[in-house]
Order: C-alpha cells, then sequence, then structure tokens
C-alpha cells in the first residue's frame, strides 16, 4: 500500500502541525531551558522527569528527562538494550519505576489517586508484535475498549472503528480474524483500535521491528499521516527514514541514559556525542 | 460361558439405572465441573496475582487438596462438616448437610485444585502483551481478565477441561461410600438384590467405557473447532 491509498482528511491541509503558528522546526528542541516562545501552543503533552528504573541491582534507565508537547513527534532511537522500550512503557505506566515522575496531559503516573486504566484509556500505544486479540475480530477488536472503557454503545463503537478501518485501508478485512491478516495489515488494525479512544497522544513501540520488509512501508505510511495531521507522538523506531520525514526531535538512547536530545536537523546534521554519531554511522551506512 | 448369566436383569432395571442412577450422575457431574472451574480460575488468578498472601494461600490450597484421597475428602466432609457447622454457628445439634449437597461441595472444592492447574497453564499460555494491550487500552485488571485473557485461555484449555471432566464423571462413582444412589451405586443395588453380579458389574463398566469413549472423541472434534486462528 502507498499513502496515495488513504487521502489526507480535509483538517491537514499542510504538512505542518495545526494550532502551532511555529513551523515544524520549531525551537522546542530545549525542553529543559525554561519555557520556550514556542511553548505558547508547547504545552508538555508527556513530561518525563529524572526517572530511574532498576531491575534488581541492574539499573535500566537513569535520571531519563525530556518532554513532548502538544503536536509534536518525537522519535527515539538507540541500540538495543539502551532501554528506549522501557521508557516509553513507563509513560502508560506499563513498566513501573522506582524514582522520578511522568505526567502525560498534567496527570501524574506515580499518584495514588491517578486512575491508570483511565490514563491509559487516553493514550494510544502500538506494539511491536501488534498484540491484537486473536479470539475477536477486527471489529471486535476495534470496539471492544470503546464499549468497556469509554462506554460507547455497539453502533457507535462498530460505526467509529469502521471508519478507523477505512481510513488505515483495511475496511473489507473488517470481517475477518488477526491470524487471517499479514502483519502489516494486523499492525494497520492495532493503529486503528488505538486511535479509536481519541488518544491524546500516540506511543509507538518499534511499530515496525517484527514486519517483513515490504509491509513496512504501509504501516509508515500510516504514521506519517497521522503525524501530518498534528497527532502528538512518541516513537521507538529503528526507522531513520521516518524520523527525517516527520520528527520534530530526535532523542538518542544509551544504555538506559538519554545522551542526546536534538532536534531533527541538529541530530542529523552533526551529533553531539560521539555514541550517537557511532550509531549512526551504523545504521545509516547500508 | 455366559450360560449361567441372566442379562434379562439389565433391561428390567433400566429404568431405575439411568432415571435414578445416571441422572444423579450426570447432574453431579455438571454441577462440580462448572463450580469447579469458576473456583479453579479465581484460585489460578490468586495463584497469578502477584499480590501478597494470595500466591501462597492458592498453593497451600491446591497442593492440599491434591495430596488427599478423594474418598477420604468425601467422608471427611459427609462426616465433619455438620460438626464443623454446629461449631461455627454456634447450633445445638450437628448441622444436616444432605448428600448431594455434601457430595456436590466435595467434587466442586476437590476438582478446583485439578482444575486451578490447567487454568493456570492456560493463563500462563497467553502471551504477556495481551495482558499489556489490554491494560494500555484503559481496561481494568477484570475487565482484561474477562474479555481478553480468559477467553483465550478457556479456548486453549478447553480439551483439557473436558478431559478432566471426563474423569470427574467416573469419579463420581465414589459417592457409593455415602450410600447415594448414582449409576453405579444402582447398578451395585440390583445386582446385589437379584444376585445378578457379573452382569450388572459389566454392564455398568460398558456403559461408562461407552460414555467416556463417545465424549472424548466429542473433546477431540470440538476441539478443531474451536481452536484459534493464530
Amino acid at each position: 500500500m502507498t499513502s496515495s491509498a488513504m487521502p489526507p482528511p480535509a483538517t491537514a491541509p499542510e504538512p505542518q502541525r495545526p494550532g502551532a503558528g511555529a513551523p515544524p522546526s520549531s525551537p522546542v528542541a530545549a525542553p529543559l531551558a525554561g519555557p520556550a516562545p514556542a511553548a505558547a501552543a508547547g504545552v508538555p503533552m508527556i513530561a518525563i522527569d529524572q526517572v530511574s528504573k532498576w531491575y534488581g541491582d541492574f539499573q535500566v534507565l537513569t535520571n531519563c528527562t525530556t518532554s513532548v508537547v502538544k503536536g509534536e513527534v518525537v522519535v527515539v532511537c538507540g541500540p538495543s538494550g539502551s532501554g528506549k522500550s522501557t521508557l516509553i512503557k513507563c509513560v502508560n505506566a506499563l513498566e513501573p519505576f522506582q524514582k522520578g515522575q511522568i505526567t502525560v496531559d498534567g496527570t501524574k503516573v506515580v499518584d495514588r489517586r491517578t486512575n491508570l486504566p483511565q490514563l491509559r484509556s487516553r493514550v494510544g500505544m502500538v506494539f511491536q508484535h501488534f498484540e491484537l486479540f486473536p479470539h475477536l475480530s477486527i471489529t471486535g477488536n476495534l470496539s471492544l475498549a470503546q464499549r468497556k472503557v469509554l462506554g460507547r454503545g455497539r453502533e457507535e463503537a462498530e460505526a467509529k472503528g469502521m471508519a478507523l478501518l477505512e481510513r488505515v485501508g483495511l475496511k473489507a478485512h473488517a470481517h475477518k480474524f488477526p491470524g487471517q491478516l499479514s502483519g502489516g495489515q494486523q499492525q494497520r488494525v492495532a493503529i486503528a483500535r488505538a486511535l479509536a479512544m481519541n488518544p491524546v497522544v500516540m506511543l509507538f513501540d518499534e511499530p515496525t521491528s517484527a514486519l517483513d520488509p515490504e509491509m513496512v512501508g504501509e504501516v509508515l505510511d500510516v504514521m506519517v499521516e497521522l503525524a501530518r495531521e498534528g497527532m502528538t507522538m512518541m516513537v521507538v523506531t529503528h526507522e531513520m527514514g521516518f524520523a527525517r520525514k516527520v520528527a520534530n526531535r530526535v532523542i538518542f538512547m544509551d544504555r538506559g541514559e538519554i545522551v542526546e536530545d536534538a532536534r531533527k536537523e541538529d541530530f542529523f546534521g552533526s551529533p553531539r556525542s560521539e555514541r550517537a554519531q557511532t550509531f549512526l554511522s551504523k545504521i545509516l551506512s547500508h | 460361558m455366559f450360560a449361567n448369566f441372566d442379562f434379562s436383569v439389565i433391561l428390567t432395571s433400566l429404568r431405575y439405572l439411568f432415571l435414578d442412577g445416571m441422572t444423579f450422575t450426570l447432574t453431579l457431574t455438571a454441577l462440580a465441573a462448572v463450580g469447579g472451574v469458576v473456583l479453579g480460575t479465581l484460585i489460578a488468578m490468586m495463584r497469578l496475582s502477584g499480590l501478597p498472601v494470595l500466591p501462597q494461600v492458592a498453593k497451600v490450597y491446591v497442593n492440599f487438596m491434591r495430596s488427599l484421597p478423594l474418598v477420604l475428602v468425601i467422608f471427611w466432609f459427609y462426616f465433619l462438616v455438620p460438626y464443623i457447622g454446629q461449631w461455627a454457628t454456634g447450633a445445638e445439634r450437628p448441622i444436616q448437610v444432605g448428600a448431594f449437597t455434601s457430595s456436590l461441595v466435595t467434587f466442586t472444592l476437590f476438582e478446583a485444585a485439578y482444575f486451578s492447574e490447567i487454568m493456570r497453564a492456560g493463563i500462563q499460555s497467553i502471551p504477556r502483551g495481551q495482558a499489556a494491550a489490554a491494560s494500555a487500552l484503559g481496561l481494568t485488571y477484570w475487565q482484561s481478565m474477562s474479555t481478553v485473557i480468559l477467553p483465550q485461555a478457556f479456548r486453549n484449555m478447553l480439551p483439557v477441561l473436558l478431559t478432566q471432566t471426563i474423569v470427574l464423571f467416573q469419579d463420581t462413582s465414589l459417592v457409593y461410600v455415602l450410600s447415594i444412589t448414582d449409576f453405579l451405586g444402582a447398578a451395585s443395588k440390583v445386582a446385589q438384590r437379584d444376585g445378578r453380579l457379573v452382569e450388572m458389574y459389566l454392564f455398568a463398566a460398558v456403559v461408562y467405557f461407552a460414555v467416556c469413549f463417545v465424549a472424548s472423541l466429542l473433546v477431540r472434534r470440538l476441539q478443531r473447532r474451536v481452536a484459534i486462528i493464530r
């Protein structure tokens, strides 16, 4: 599938964030440098503050601090085992962490008063292995959480699901079961399933890593489209082409630390850290 | 060699054997299986919960039940429960529990230990990502269990659950120790009244075999139909 199969909606005329007056390359690169001018539109949707996590004695995350502003697309990359998947799973508390705080759309993740299921329902997540529910049809997959969590009626949930299926180009497959679809199709359904909850932010945990090469494109197309519509996205991926195309910022992690947190142009232009340079030279040399 | 046998006793006692005996056996099997699966699933969830204390309680229960002979548990419940009831409620006399209720409770509690191990394996067979995906969509633990994890676990384990139920069907014959008229009990009573032990016990064996064999075949066919496409 190419992106032509999914026409951009009328509300997104330009590949630019609606609402943000600044161009996509606006100076959101320094989240720690106080409220930047662009912060008028730049309310942090995700604020990760000094997060550390241990598995027993082994420290997987060390003082990770960053933020994702509304409408921003942030790509997290780094060598395997660098903690990037762990970090993104901390955002919706799928992984607990021992130190620090994460705030999502004003709600603290580590707080007894926080209703975690409610918080998670507003944070869409797409997994490496799709994780569609194999015992439910595609329609069932799309409507389950809408009905159970958001309390939507069957008709409303199925209509919403259908609309999203059409968006990812899979309307004809609604009656099938996940096992009857290809990996790329399953991942597009998984994206639609997350979008059905009307999330304020979308997390992608290596969404194309488990796919055959010829299916990577169809999933990335959906994600590019989503980014251009102004969805706030945090994406763990090795797809540097995707990062170049739609990311605002790139975060480079190594050994559980955020080594680099830079604007896309700066990161691909001249990464400041040696580790990031080595990483880039390795994955871009082919 | 069958010259001295009189198989007509089977025909004349058919009504009693099936209407009284088999009805009781099947009722007890069905109710105990349903109760055992429900209780067993809860025990499996306790065991896998990761909460303090609950997993240990579940583990002790399962290991305790599995290390006792069923006959002993049946006895124990029938003769001791009235006194436990008396002690618990402070009544003047032992609380009377009927033989059926007593055996139903016994089989439910006993089978729950076995069903819980099956359900534990079933729940553990579901990839962790499924629970993560359910949580990420905002489903609570109970919602995720009831709509995502358990339906898949049941389907994966259905053949084993039904096979265990077939074993339960055979085990219900042990209620003879309470002099209850289940199928075997009925056959045994007729056999002793008419002095036709060989005929009746042969017939009982044939019936048990036929029921279990057909049930096994059905389980195998069902297994193919409910399998989840992966």
